[in-house]
């Protein structure tokens, strides 16, 4: 068979091989078209993936199996209906990344395009690994070219976010590797679907489950381990934050559902009320923070934090409606949250500031631009008709079915990011042109822009309207996911909630 | 026998180099050739059970060949790389080569050892060698300095490891290890030994609490023999470290494993700590090597053969990674004048790209980010320590390592996001840049296939 996922992962790292051997001029066109090429291979490549994927199979599909460690740990990659959206969420993204760099990247751009190559191989390769071991490989990697992105390409405070970003990072992730190393000597392996059927002891789980928490709480981010979010987003370059919001983040929603929820059970329910009230916390403490943002990157980042409140929400409602919600709200969120930083990096490109006071009336302007992001502001605040309203509906839905409350906190969220999106969409877009605006600069988005923001605006209209090719791919797996689960009965299960 | 051959020929480079003129260059070729010859010869052996020699005294086992390869390796590697070094700061006397062959025997000497008194020869036969290297560039104080000062407190701890010997050979009555372990009761004075012993170990491999002299030296000697400060003596002392545990001192775990536990905590964090304010790259790389000796500590704590295997790995990967990050130490030359601050590396990603990535791998690779060989040796070494439920010191190392993170990334910001600075010389010797390359590549590559150490080390264990 067609070692179909591992050409996935390797393909963007022998593209950035082949980039280092190219010499770069100044002009760099050449470039960017390489990696260009490269990464729309692996797209249409994913596609194909979909196209043959078959959904209505519950089990891991396209399974490669090779011997690395001898007798300990094996190469072992493999998708189900969970995985692949993440796989085409990520290999969709990246070429949307490397376009933008056109405008925002001035130095160095070989460098970059190599950073971002690698970071493709290592962000799928963490959606597609069924080994702990190599999912800790790909998962920790990934700090290197990001920490490079930030630090090299970033704003002025770019060495302390840096910093911030990898040391809150890899403490959480260290923890994770105590956790993998103690799981291989309890259960005599790190294989994923070995460990499912095997399930861990219940005296192990709780440790072990906070050890993959710690990892996963930072990247989600969950308050409080959030702060190290506002100041990377803010510093990196468009693409980084892009990449960050887009693919970032989703690798530890990925994680909770794969890891600490399929691994520990039993855990997972124990420190349900935990979770729920961190999310709790991130939605409606993020989202007031947002309310008060003067820069638009942080305000967007922020609201990061509270759009990822609802997805640990619903991953921990163990419901069939709480766990899909959470996977549609984190591929929407992916694509809404890319093309809200795009579409910053798009004013930030022409005028060199983020401040939202320094912006007015943009709509007499850039009449294009003000309708991309009307329809990138709709869908962030969860309009029905948008991909937001249905991931946020089918959480609060499955939230509703264990606890009312908790829903109907959840649901001010909803209305606080209503006010915070609208609010920034009326201070920067309407109103009346400020007199400090260069008009010269302020020209309408060009065809490259275009191509990214309306492709983006397409799909969060298009899934908002119809998300059944999304649904019926996890379906089945979500059904079997939550079937093959040790949870005791219904009964003691909401009683532990409340 | 290697040992022979070295030092046979160390006598016929003093005897050449007392009756040649302007010999010093010939001898440094000849005493890599030496080293390479050595290499062979040890290679050759081939056992199947472990020989006594000399009365006992002396053994060959599957191990000590092992070691005593890679000693030889590294050692020709630092010859090979520093050679410029020693050409332009003019110490390229004819001693230089000399020194380092004897303490070279010194070492494999010690290795070898079965016996308190050969164990002890070897020991400051090596040490002896290294007091005069550390201040062999005597026009320069600190270069001195360093060597009264690693002279002084080497002394003491051979004093107390030499009362530990005697407080041993009181209590069990002979000097042999094999005789050692089998005339054993638990009596104080044999723990006294025990840990007088272990003292005097600790120092050589700059342990905390007995790493005072590390960050000095290091700094004060000249760099191409602080590089092997950094890599030849602590293999040595840590394989004699593995030998005396394992060995003599086999019944008395329960009492070392204490101890053993205090010193490897002790080393990860001050050695994380104390490295933050640094700001000179090989006082830096010091205290590097003082956390890095701590976990290498810790898989000895383990008591088991696996934790074995994972400190002489981590010690090999050590070892490469040390190389690797002196050679490009050495190749921050301009006109003559070799830079050793953190503050030189400036910027230096935009006029040298392919050194600041090798510096880029190298670093990051010493903090022990997946998927590079330092984390590989991270992951062997807490495989086996969690294996004996020891979650505390798995945990504490852990976050010791992001301690020290944070001190790499400073180095790698420097030279990554900080304005660019003069050029530095590109013209560089073949075997510096071969080295770098060679050891480069390994650190990144290792992740193809991390196993063929373990495979080597399990067979060379079981025997």
């Amino acid at each position: 068979m067609f070692p179909i996922l591992s050409s996935l992962i390797i393909l963007p790292l022998i593209g950035s091989l082949f980039l280092i051997f190219i010499r770069s001029s100044e002009k760099n066109t050449s470039l960017k078209y390489v990696a260009l090429f490269i990464t729309f291979a692996n797209f249409f490549l994913s596609l194909y993936l979909w196209k043959i994927f078959d959904p209505s199979i519950s089990t891991f599909q396209f399974v490669e199996n090779r011997i690395w460690i001898e007798g300990f740990i094996n190469y072992k990659v493999g998708i189900d209906g969970i995985s692949i959206l993440f796989v085409i969420l990520t290999t969709f993204i990246t070429p949307l990344c490397i376009i933008s760099v056109n405008s925002t990247i001035t130095y160095r751009l070989k460098e970059f395009l190599i950073a971002i190559l690698i970071m493709e191989t290592l962000m799928i390769g963490v959606f597609c690994s069924l080994d702990l071991v190599i999912f800790y490989l790909f998962f920790e990697g990934g700090l290197i070219p990001m920490f490079l992105i930030i630090g090299i390409w970033g704003g002025n405070r770019r060495v302390y976010s840096a910093f911030k970003f990898f040391l809150f990072t890899l403490v959480g992730s260290v923890l994770m590797l105590v956790a993998i190393i103690a799981i291989y000597w309890i259960s005599g392996t790190t294989d994923v679907e070995k460990l499912y059927e095997l399930g861990i002891q219940e005296e192990y789980q709780k440790l072990l489950w906070l050890a993959f928490f710690s990892s996963f709480a930072v990247k989600t981010p969950m308050w409080p381990v959030h702060t190290w979010l506002p100041d990377a987003h803010v510093e990196a370059p468009t693409a980084g934050s892009v990449l960050l919001a887009a693919i970032l983040l989703k690798m530890a929603g990925y994680g909770f559902i794969r890891f600490s929820v399929g691994l520990f059970p039993l855990a997972s329910i124990y420190f349900v009320p935990l979770v729920y009230s961190l999310s709790l916390i991130a939605i409606i403490y993020t989202s007031l923070v947002a309310l008060m943002q003067e820069d638009m990157k942080k305000l967007i980042a922020y609201s990061s934090v509270a759009h990822m409140g609802f997805v640990t929400l619903g991953i921990f409602t163990f419901t069939q409606q709480g766990i899909e919600g959470s996977i549609f709200q984190m591929i929407s969120h992916g694509l809404i949250s890319a093309a809200l930083f795009l579409s910053v990096g798009v004013v930030y490109d022409r005028l060199k500031t983020r401040q939202i006071k320094d912006f007015s009336g943009l709509v007499n302007i850039m009449p294009k631009y003000a309708i991309v992001m009307m329809i990138f502001t709709l869908g962030a605040l969860g309009l029905p008709g948008t991909s937001g309203f249905i991931g946020e509906f089918l959480v609060l839905m499955g939230t509703f079915k264990k606890s009312i409350i908790t829903a109907a906190i959840a649901s001010i969220g909803v209305i606080l990011g209503a006010a915070y999106m609208l609010w920034l969409y009326k201070r920067v877009v309407f109103g009346s042109l400020l007199k400090t605006i260069d008009v010269k600069k302020m020209v309408d988005i060009n065809k490259y822009e275009t191509a990214i923001l309306s492709s983006l605006a397409i799909l969060i209209i298009v899934f908002g309207f119809y998300p059944e090719p999304l649904i019926k791919t996890y379906a089945t797996s979500i059904d079997n996911f939550i079937n093959t689960l040790n949870i005791p009965t219904e009964l003691s299960l909401t009683e532990k909630i409340k | 026998m290697p040992e022979l051959f070295i030092s046979l020929s160390v006598m016929v480079l003093l005897v050449l180099g007392v009756f040649k003129n302007n010999s010093s260059k010939i001898i440094f070729y000849f005493s890599c050739l030496i080293i390479l010859v050595s290499l062979a010869i040890n290679l050759n052996i081939n056992i199947t059970q472990t020989i006594f020699l000399f009365n006992n005294s002396y053994l060959v086992d599957q191990l000590s060949l092992f070691i005593k390869s890679i000693i030889l390796i590294s050692a020709f590697f630092v010859m090979f790389c520093s050679y410029n070094y020693v050409r332009v700061n003019n110490i390229l006397k004819i001693e230089y080569p000399i020194l380092i062959l004897c303490s070279l025997l010194g070492m494999l000497v010690m290795i070898s050892s079965n016996d308190l008194i050969v164990f002890y020869i070897g020991l400051e036969l090596q040490s002896l060698a290294l007091y005069v290297l550390a201040s062999f560039n005597r026009d320069n104080i600190l270069s001195s300095e360093s060597g009264l000062k690693y002279f002084v407190l080497s002394a003491l701890s051979s004093g107390l490891l030499l009362y530990g010997c005697s407080l041993i050979y009181g209590f069990s009555n002979s000097t042999n290890f094999n005789e050692i372990s089998q005339n054993f009761n638990f009596e104080y004075g044999v723990i006294f030994g025990m840990v007088f012993v272990i003292v005097g170990l600790a120092f050589k491999i700059s342990a905390v609490p007995f790493h005072m002299w590390a960050p000095d030296v290091y700094q004060g000697s000249p760099t191409s023999v602080t590089v092997l400060f950094a890599i030849l003596p602590k293999i040595a002392a840590l394989t004699v470290f593995i030998k005396f545990l394992y060995g003599p001192f086999i019944n008395l775990f329960e009492e070392w494993q204490a101890i053993i536990i205090f010193l490897s905590i002790a080393s990860m964090i001050l050695g994380a700590v104390a490295a933050i304010g640094q700001k000179n790259l090989k006082r830096l790389i010091a205290y590097s090597s003082i956390s890095h000796m701590g976990y290498a500590l810790a898989g000895l704590t383990t008591g088991t053969n696996q934790g074995i295997q994972s400190s002489i790995i981590y010690l090999i990967i050590y070892l490469i990674m040390n190389l690797a990050f002196f050679s490009c130490l050495f190749m921050l030359k301009r006109k003559d004048k070799f830079y050793e601050n953190i503050e030189d590396l400036s910027g230096l990603s935009k006029k040298h790209p392919i050194l600041a990535l090798s510096f880029l791998i190298i670093l990051f690779s010493l903090a022990g980010i997946p998927p590079l060989a330092g984390f590989f040796a991270k992951f062997y070494i807490f495989m086996a320590v969690i294996q004996k439920e020891m979650y505390f010191l798995a945990i504490v190392g852990l976050l010791a390592t992001v301690i020290a993170a944070f001190y790499y990334l400073r180095v790698i910001k420097i030279i990554y996001f900080d304005p660019e600075q003069e050029k530095f010389d590109t013209s560089m010797s073949l075997g510096l840049k071969l080295t770098l390359i060679l050891t480069t590549s390994v650190i990144l590559m290792y992740f193809l296939n991390p196993n063929f150490l373990n495979k080597y080390i399990t067979n060379i264990l079981v025997i």
